[in-house]
């Protein structure tokens, strides 16, 4: 082995760390976690096309790691997929895609196709068997209208007309199941899918932060991140300082420090050894 | 228990997010005079929350085969991929349409060969010019054998006694028809991860003509 021919890698997973885990854990010390974006993330189909929703909290353990995230991650021009789960895991997992996607579309000098990219998600992550941690909510607009899709980490998929996943999702769903109905006007849409959102923020502690909105329409995409900041941080009403002076000074007494002898050792500068 | 306000929820994503993503099911299909009924319910379930109230668990691999899906969905919608592939393949080179006892045994290949890795119980389903409408089973270690009728999935157990004592070889259409949606009926309202409305396929010489029964419209039985 040397540095011109570096040895090759096992291929696929090291499960090393597992038995280290199960070792730790079976001493009683804590488990390390993997950074987890508790999440809300939802997608509907609306008269006229797609819209994705995610909100922006990523969590390890319960520490929130990141505050304004970007959970809707880009697929093709006419594709987005919003992930839950393991956070290296949906970003990966998107972008791989997203590259094949992008190669497909070359060679075949055609718009991908919705259909496409879940077939590429769901072989990925079944041939992993749920080891890549991602949930994701794949929606776009293709030749054949709009689709919706929501891809389980060990490989199952739903197609269905509204959905949500992540930790967040039960909050959410009850929002769509009292208000989806299939001819939504865009801005009914938006407003349905904010509140989704923000149900998941305001009751499952795994999410929070912001709302991000994706809308994809038949030749256009409209990613407005940051769409509202569900819970706003409150504005001081006054400033809450005292003012100098506050605190009543009873009594003072002044201690004179009495100099009993000086002396000053000189240090000569140490030079480096160069020989 | 009382709701611990210190304790963080995120215990509650290990528990049903990470929970493989199964079809507690009810499944069905039943040769009649001409072809095959097959049937099935629309829940699907992550440990106790339904992530799919309108699933189609009647999948397509031929024109004039179908399977009904039971046990891990996502083991099963690979399988089914995999078998629509082969078949497809097959028929291309055959020239003709697939036999469903062919199709029944790329599925049985697949589950016997894996059988240690998946979780899937099949029914397979179709009408071919050799023999009609048939029905293989393939359960859970991957034996494949034809039969009339079969049932499977975790709401089966509830509705042996309902099939075995209603069902009659060579019924017409309509008589089959209303025999598996009362068969499925009594079973999602047994088993609590049955449930939705009921999807049916009738398999025939011409194809397949697709049914669906909402929840409301599902035949009433002794409710008290």
């Amino acid at each position: 082995m040397s540095v011109l021919c570096p040895e090759t890698p096992a291929p696929g997973f090291s499960f090393a760390n597992c038995k280290r885990n199960a070792l730790l854990e079976s001493k009683g010390f804590p488990v390390p976690k993997a950074t987890k974006t508790g999440t809300t993330i939802v997608g509907i189909i609306f008269k006229d096309g797609v819209i994705l929703g995610a909100d922006t909290r990523a969590t390890e353990d319960t520490t929130v790691s990141d505050k304004n995230c970007e959970k809707i991650h880009y697929l093709a021009p006419n594709m987005y997929c919003c992930g839950a789960g393991t956070a290296a895991d949906t970003e990966q997992t998107t972008q791989m895609i997203s590259s094949q996607l992008e190669l497909h579309r070359l060679f075949t000098n055609r718009v991908a196709r919705v259909a496409t990219a879940n077939q590429m998600l769901k072989q990925y992550l079944f041939r992993y068997q749920g080891h890549i941690g991602a949930a994701l909510v794949l929606g776009g607009v293709d030749s054949t209208g709009p689709h919706l899709y929501s891809i389980y980490p060990h490989g199952s998929t739903d197609k269905l007309p509204y959905t949500t996943m992540g930790s967040g999702s039960l909050a959410a769903m009850a929002v769509f199941e009292s208000r989806w109905n299939p001819d939504l006007e865009e801005e009914e849409g938006v407003k349905l899918v904010r509140d989704a959102i923000a149900a998941g923020i305001f009751n499952d502690l795994g999410s929070g932060s912001n709302v991000d909105i994706c809308i994809i329409r038949k030749g256009s995409v409209d990613y407005r991140r940051t769409f509202d900041e569900a819970n706003k941080k409150g504005v001081r009403q006054s400033s809450y300082r005292y003012p100098k002076g506050t605190t009543a000074v009873l009594s003072s007494k002044t201690i004179d420090v009495e100099v009993v002898d000086v002396t000053v050792h000189p240090i000569e500068p140490e030079h480096m050894d160069t020989a | 228990m009382p709701p611990v306000i210190t304790d963080l929820a995120m215990n509650t994503e290990s528990d049903w997010m990470n929970a493989a993503h199964s079809t507690g099911t009810t499944i069905m299909a039943a040769e009649f005079d001409g072809g095959v009924i097959i049937g099935a319910d629309s829940r699907t379930t992550t440990g106790s929350y339904i992530a799919n109230r309108v699933t189609d668990k009647l999948t397509k691999v031929t024109s004039h085969i179908y399977c009904c899906r039971s046990g891990s969905a996502a083991d099963t919608q690979a399988i089914a991929d995999i078998v629509a592939y082969h078949l497809n393949f097959h028929g291309m080179e055959l020239g003709e349409e697939p036999l469903v006892e062919t199709g029944a045994s790329v599925f049985r290949e697949l589950c016997y060969n894996y059988r240690d890795s998946l979780m899937a119980g099949i029914l397979v389903a179709g009408w071919d010019k050799r023999k009609g409408g048939q029905v293989y089973s393939i359960p859970i270690g991957g034996m494949c054998v034809r039969q009339q009728v079969s049932i499977g999935g975790s709401g089966s157990s509830y509705i042996y006694g309902f099939v075995d004592a209603n069902y009659k070889s060579n019924m017409s259409k309509d008589d089959c028809v209303k025999f598996v949606t009362s068969a499925l009926a009594l079973a999602m309202s047994r088993d609590g991860s049955s449930g939705g409305v009921v999807r049916l396929g009738i398999i025939t010489e011409d194809g397949i003509e697709r049914k669906v029964v909402l929840g409301n419209e599902l035949p009433k039985f002794f409710e008290d």
